[in-house]
């Protein structure tokens, strides 16, 4: 049975990866997961300097899901390749690190900074929803992601995945424009913008107002753009978007993913990633299905 | 590096202790083996729609039987879920998490506001000194038996209905008290206050503090408090209450 895949020229023991700031570096979840057992670890955006984030209350429950506004808070890229990355390269995984930056000046710094450093993938984040600037203010204009693509690419040493929004009218221009722009892989969706409103304190849930949702709220959203998107481009996708369980993850690859991200169902289960490693082998076994990249993209 | 697990906890007994406040004893595999005062477990819901785990304050430890007792109140729908489960049920949770209260032996302040008081009780219980405890409540008393015999033991509600009518700090003026350290967990005006008093009389303070959370061991950074240094893990003026916390020095943060 295999269950490698390959993304860019980089080979996955199987395709279950972690979702970007959902996992830390991984030293918080090595208590409850093995990492040697996942495709990759994918980390929280890291930026040229600390940021501190936004106020707090940073999150709040929602039906099926969550809203939050954490802000990508990040102890900069010093301390990333100081104390994560040689953490990260005691275990048999691949290491994917998400970038963020507040200009491309920003980010082109911190991919130039990880150019000879042991990392297997760049995931550049143009599309978090909790902060000014950067994030989601090149997200959501397709010149501006072409052009954000191409910079980075004459940075970087690694394949570079763009993590794409959903808040937008339609993603597959958003894919395109990526595409165009040089790009290896697209990672898709990062979180649904949404509020929460406390009726007992008649004030907003969370002090930035509005937050990403994620959870399983959003997984019909996600599993929808991965399909577009995979029938809009030729490179590989990795979607995620409220995956919780290997039926979940087996749906994204039916539509079109070569690998999985697991985000949110951490929280809810800190061993939500070990589950869907082995709830794929045993869907894989039971369906006499001998390679899993049968799967990708089988649902048209 | 501490040792945190994911069990399945099977419920040995739950009751109502004052309106809307419960008490639970879990039988654990391996967590109440290796919990200590002023730490805390997170426990998950049944209901799949309810993600996250609710971080609930450890209120006694049974090392001899593996067991927790929890005293918690009824806040939304994920707590009152768990006020509707019986002898016998089963709870998933993980811990035990958060740092916990530095054990030290100095006549010592253990100050409770409301749903703060749970964790006073194992906290009394092993602090091996002077002990007064000073238990700030809206009218109802809860968890009075617990600290009989463990210590001087004073009351303040807010309606004067029971001991010193006011807040915690008033019953301390009004008996005339002093201590070498308080221990302290509630509201968080009321630990704002108490951090002042300490600080302007010297006093070595430790306060346990509340911050909503998503994953409660560290990793999404949801529940910061604003911290004086910069902190060693996250290297700017944030600490995590689930790791670094949810005790602090009252130093360290910023209420």
């Amino acid at each position: 049975m295999n269950t490698k895949v390959n993304l860019a020229g980089v080979t996955l023991k199987n395709p279950v990866m972690t979702a970007s700031g959902t996992f830390g570096s991984g030293e918080e979840f090595s208590e409850f997961v093995d990492l040697n057992k996942l495709g990759a670890v994918v980390t929280k955006g890291v930026a040229n300097v600390p940021w501190e984030g936004n106020p707090t209350p940073r999150i709040a429950e929602t039906y099926g899901g969550m809203i939050n506004a954490v802000g990508l808070q990040n102890p900069g890229i010093d301390v990333f390749v100081q104390r994560d990355i040689p953490f990260l390269k005691k275990y048999d995984t691949k290491i994917i690190v998400n970038v963020c930056g507040r200009t491309t000046e920003d980010y082109c710094e911190v991919v130039e900074r990880l150019a000879d450093q042991p990392v297997d993938m760049l995931e550049i984040n143009i599309s978090c929803p909790n902060v000014k600037e950067g994030g989601i203010a090149f997200g959501q204009n397709p010149k501006a992601i072409e052009a954000i693509t191409k910079e980075v690419k004459k940075y970087a040493k690694q394949p570079v995945i763009m993590k794409l929004s959903p808040n937008v009218t339609d993603i597959t221009e958003m894919a395109k424009a990526a595409e165009a722009g040089g790009a290896d892989v697209l990672s898709l969706i990062n979180t649904i913008t949404g509020m929460k409103i406390d009726v007992n304190r008649r004030t907003f849930a969370v002090a930035n107002k509005t937050g990403g949702l994620s959870g399983p709220a959003i997984h019909p959203v996600a599993v929808r753009m991965v399909y577009q998107t995979a029938q809009a481009v030729k490179i590989p996708i990795i979607g995620m978007g409220g995956i919780a369980t290997a039926e979940d993850a087996l749906e994204m690859i039916l539509a079109g993913a070569t690998a999985v991200s697991v985000g949110t169902a951490n929280f809810h289960n800190p061993m939500a990633t070990m589950e869907i490693v082995e709830g794929i082998q045993n869907y894989m076994e039971q369906n006499g299905i001998a390679d899993i990249n049968e799967l990708i993209g089988a649902v048209r | 590096m501490a040792e945190k697990f994911k069990e399945q906890a099977v419920i040995i007994r739950q009751e109502e202790i004052s309106y809307g406040i419960y008490s639970m004893w879990l039988k654990t595999e391996q967590i109440a083996g290796k919990a200590k005062p002023g730490q805390f477990i997170s426990l998950y819901c049944h209901d799949g729609s309810r993600m996250l785990p609710r971080p609930i304050s450890i209120c006694e430890i049974d090392k001899k039987d593996n067991a927790l007792r929890i005293v918690y109140r009824v806040a939304g729908k994920g707590t009152e879920e768990f006020s509707n489960l019986s002898t016998g049920d089963i709870i998933e949770i993980v811990g035990p998490l958060g740092n916990g209260f530095p054990l030290k032996e100095k006549k010592a302040f253990l100050i409770g506001g409301g749903i703060g008081i749970p964790p006073m009780v194992e906290l009394a219980k092993q602090l091996n000194c002077e002990k007064q405890m000073v238990l700030g409540y809206r009218d109802t008393l809860f968890l009075q038996e617990e600290f009989k015999g463990l210590g001087d033991m004073y009351v303040a509600t807010e309606d004067g209905s029971y001991g010193t009518e006011g807040n915690v700090l008033d019953a301390i003026r009004e008996n005339g008290l002093d201590a070498e350290i308080i221990y302290a967990c509630g509201p968080t005006p009321m630990l704002k206050a108490i951090k002042e008093y300490a600080m302007e009389n010297g006093i070595e303070c430790w306060l346990s503090l509340e911050e909503k959370m998503a994953c409660g061991i560290g990793a999404c950074l949801a529940c910061v408090c604003k911290s004086k240094e910069k902190d060693s893990h996250s290297h700017v003026n944030n600490k995590r209450v689930c790791k670094e916390g949810p005790v602090f020095r009252a130093e360290e943060v910023e209420l």
